[in-house]
């Protein structure tokens, strides 16, 4: 009895203990939300939202940025989605198991942990010299992708790895081939988690400015990317310029601008959290 | 999917058209094309300031302005990735010779003047002046000051806390030159920030901090900040816009450059670009904190940049 006691003890003292640590992180988060908040709310306005970058503080804008980052973001999923399911799919299904897998496998976990500005540096070098794409929002998007794919490519394999193997064998002794199998069978059941890699890698993305420095955004373009050949800017590198400039209105400006940033980002991870539900259900 | 598909095409639809037309108006009137400027974070607020500026005339010219850093600027510039490339320091020889190597003759610009400051915190009712041997003895490599009254023995008995630049600015590479006499020649125990508002708040926030950066961020932060008169022996001058202007605030007075690839300056709207950028910065540079030179050095500007520029 006695013991029972001290073993339940025990358990509420964890769970308390998990709680405080659960809303350590939001109750930092939200410090900063509101610091934030405070300081830039008032400062979004419709002029804000479609202005060009400006010295005068109060006049800044942000509409080549929101452009610039929807754009990058855009290419960005076309260019890693294909290629890091694709590879995904390759290494858990098709490859067998040999060193040359085995080598692959730790070299992609390896990739997920390289820092961003490493990346960048790959870019200039490849995209920007060596295909002599130039700061160009191509060059961008492409070393974005690199950055991304390790992440794209091992939440792929994780969510194709918790595929229960009955529902496959029993797709294969209905006489369907590897590939049907996979089609209709891994991957349908698999999406939730493959979209949560997707949303997270985007999410890592969509705040980058290291590497896109190196690979030639700038902090000031006062046009909006037309062909994939155009100088770009992008939202975390405005808010990077502004927070580095004396002027206390550009503090202002910077706030504003980092909540416009959250906001995407709250709304993309939304758009993606409500497919993944929507297809899971379907798939009950 | 097939949605973004669509969108792409169409994206790369309207750049393609964007490109023709650009084509066919080049002959008739207004100026296009498009400018790169790349270069030190110091000068860009001066260069934006002049590209928002030039944009309102010539809507069709697409001026874009980075901001890697003098040095890496010159990186760009020097393979003749940019057109112009902003410096707070002058060109080094390692930097002219990649020019050389890569065919890119250019012509160096002074658009406007700054000071360094060296700031300390608004309690600290001590250091109201230092010599130029002061400061190098505080700020050179292996320095033995560890406490403020290393430097002057009725000064406190304080651990001193420093703020500077990190390698990357030119004005890390400029106060190193003029106090150290060698660029880049720092001890390296102090704060190396890359933003300047960090150094900022670190120095308000610490009784027994020193720091050094840009006049502007002083100028911002006056009643947040205090300032030490610097001695190079003929008295303390404390930093101001009148100081840095008649060069009496020495050796921590520099200029700011633009250095203007010869090639480009043969196009133009890169030729239209310079001329605004010499008439505006007067009144520019001001508005965005910099000390602007006397108008006879802006009229010398013009003249040795109408030499090389197309007629």
């Amino acid at each position: 009895m006695n013991n029972l006691k001290k073993n339940r003890y025990k358990d509420q003292a964890f769970k308390a203990l998990g709680v405080l640590f659960t809303f350590f992180g939001i109750l930092i988060l939200a410090i900063l939300i509101y610091n934030i908040l405070r300081v830039g709310f008032t400062r979004i306005n419709w002029d804000f939202l479609t202005g060009l970058p400006s010295r005068k503080p109060e006049q800044a804008g942000i509409y080549t940025a929101i452009i610039g980052t929807l754009d990058l973001m855009l290419l960005t999923i076309i260019f890693a989605i294909p290629i890091g399911v694709g590879a995904g799919i390759y290494l858990e299904e098709y490859s067998k198991k040999s060193r040359l897998s085995s080598l692959l496998e730790i070299n992609i976990s390896n990739l997920a942990g390289v820092p961003s500005i490493i990346y960048g540096l790959l870019g200039l070098g490849i995209f920007v010299r060596y295909f002599n794409f130039g700061g160009s929002i191509l060059s961008g998007s492409l070393t974005l992708s690199l950055l991304i794919l390790p992440i794209i490519i091992v939440a792929t394999r994780e969510a194709i790895k918790a595929v229960p193997p009955s529902l496959k064998e029993a797709s294969f002794a209905l006489g369907a081939s590897k590939w049907q199998t996979i089609r209709s069978v891994v991957l349908p059941s698999s999406f939730g988690g493959i979209t949560t890699g997707i949303i997270l890698s985007l999410s890592r993305a969509i705040g980058e400015t290291a590497p896109l420095i190196v690979v030639g955004a700038m902090a000031y373009v006062p046009f909006v990317p037309h062909s994939l050949f155009d100088t770009f800017s992008v939202l975390p590198m405005q808010i990077f310029n502004w927070t580095t400039r004396p002027q206390q209105g550009f503090a202002v400006a910077a706030s504003a601008a980092i909540i416009i940033l959250l906001l995407i980002t709250f709304v993309m991870n939304g758009i993606a959290v409500y497919f993944r539900n929507k297809w899971q259900k379907k798939l009950q | 999917m097939k949605k973004l598909v669509i969108m792409m095409s169409l994206a790369l639809v309207i750049g393609a058209c964007g490109n023709k037309k650009e084509n066919e108006n080049r002959e008739t009137a207004a100026l296009i094309g498009s400018i790169s400027i790349d270069g030190s974070g110091t000068v860009f607020p001066v260069s934006e300031a002049v590209a928002e500026e030039f944009l309102k005339v010539n809507s069709q010219v697409k001026v874009t302005v980075g901001e890697s850093g003098t040095g890496g600027g010159f990186k760009k510039f020097g393979t003749g990735v940019t057109d112009i490339s902003a410096a707070s320091r002058d060109i080094k020889d390692k930097e002219s010779e990649l020019c050389k190597e890569n065919g890119i003759d250019y012509v160096r610009l002074t658009i406007a003047l700054d000071g360094i400051s060296v700031v300390v915190n608004k309690e600290n009712t001590w250091a109201k002046t230092m010599t130029v041997e002061e400061l190098k003895k505080l700020w050179e490599p292996n320095s033995t000051v560890k406490k403020w009254s290393d430097i002057r023995k009725e000064w406190p008995k304080e651990e001193i806390h420093l703020y500077g630049p990190n390698t990357s600015h030119g004005t890390y590479d400029f106060f190193t030159e003029v106090i150290m006499g060698e660029s880049g020649a720092s001890r390296t125990d102090y704060n190396a920030v890359s933003d300047y508002n960090v150094a900022v708040q670190g120095i308000e926030k610490d009784t027994y901090a020193l720091g050094y950066f840009g006049l502007s961020y002083y100028e911002e932060n006056k009643e947040k900040l205090g300032v030490v008169g610097i001695d190079s022996g003929k008295g303390a001058v404390l930093p101001s816009i009148e100081t840095v202007a008649s060069n009496e605030y020495a050796p921590l007075s520099r200029s700011l450059y633009i250095f203007v690839n010869k090639k480009s300056a043969q196009r133009p709207e890169v030729k239209s670009f310079i001329d605004f950028y010499l008439n505006n910065a007067p009144q520019l540079s001001k508005e965005v904190g910099y000390v602007p030179m006397p108008q006879s050095g802006y009229e010398e500007q013009k003249a040795t940049f109408s030499k090389v520029s197309v007629k």
